[in-house]
């Protein structure tokens, strides 16, 4: 076990929760792309570990090296900054794909063209 | 001006970066990474995107809490659904746009993408319909509402046209 002997208890206890809880929504995500039945529906799961999974653990980490190091720092918001942003590329090109499949192959509950009225 | 910092926006934002990830602004870091924040954008301005027109800045400041807001309650729902499952239906909803600035649709599909519930599927340019996937969807009519409303309202008052 490692210890951190400088970080006063109310900050290892700040950090430790906002860790854990960032853990704990990746890992929910990670369940949900195991559990959720569809495609679709699997592929929103995992954005709970890019979003609050990653705020939570970003924010930790700030927390700690700010106490530790007796200084604001802030840089790596751009983690989060970056991860956000970029992940949204990888999903949209994952569902376009999914769906030019599902309507090639005629399966599943995908609407076939873009001006149908409804689905 | 505009010679020497086709893009001032991204230049500043680099810049800022730069600073930020060498935790610094010594002298030396300050003269680097203005030089790094020129040549970049330089850079871009060579693939000729299209400039970024800020009409107005106060929008873009209630577009963030309101994202912020969303995107935590959109994660407890969404870890709820996967935690505890429950009979829900999940589906396409057609949302037509008025928004047509390229940069408030980038800002809109990451708004969409990173709220956990809802995912950009497709864009039409031409028709401007945009098709989403709802993972607990009960009205439809309130994704298209609330989409309208929430978002594209205030991009359409932070991008000019």
């Amino acid at each position: 076990m490692i210890e951190a002997p400088d970080l006063p208890v109310w900050a290892a206890l700040l950090v430790g929760l906002l860790v854990v809880g960032g853990a704990a929504f990746a890992l929910i995500g990670s369940l949900g792309l195991l559990r959720l039945r569809s495609f679709y529906d699997r592929v929103h799961a995992p954005t709970l570990g890019s979003t609050l999974g990653v705020a939570l653990i970003v924010t930790g980490s700030m927390l700690c090296f700010s106490v530790l190091q007796s200084k604001t720092l802030v840089h790596e918001l751009m983690i989060f900054i970056l991860v956000s942003l970029t992940t949204p590329v990888t999903l949209m090109l994952l569902a376009r794909a999914a769906l030019y499949r599902d309507r090639t192959s005629g399966s599943g509950d995908v609407p076939l063209t873009d001006d149908d009225a409804s689905n | 001006m505009k010679r020497w910092i086709p893009h001032p926006l991204l230049a500043a934002a680099l810049f800022i970066m730069w600073l930020l990830l060498n935790q610094s602004v010594s002298p030396g870091h300050v003269v680097l990474g203005a030089v790094v924040a020129l040549l970049a954008s330089r850079a871009m301005a060579a693939l000729r995107p299209e400039p970024v027109r800020l009409a107005s800045v106060t929008p873009v400041l209630e577009l963030a809490g309101l994202v912020l807001a969303d995107v935590i309650r959109s994660n407890l729902a969404v870890a709820r659904a996967v935690l505890f499952p429950r009979p829900r239906v999940s589906g396409f909803v057609r949302v037509p746009l008025d928004l047509t600035n390229i940069h408030g649709l980038t800002v809109l599909s990451c708004i969409v993408t990173a709220t956990p519930g809802t995912l950009w599927v497709q864009f039409d340019r031409t028709s401007g319909v945009l098709l989403i996937h709802v993972l607990d969807l009960i009205d439809e009519e309130a994704w298209v509402r609330l989409l309208k409303t929430r978002y594209e309202a205030r991009l359409l008052r932070i991008f000019a046209q």
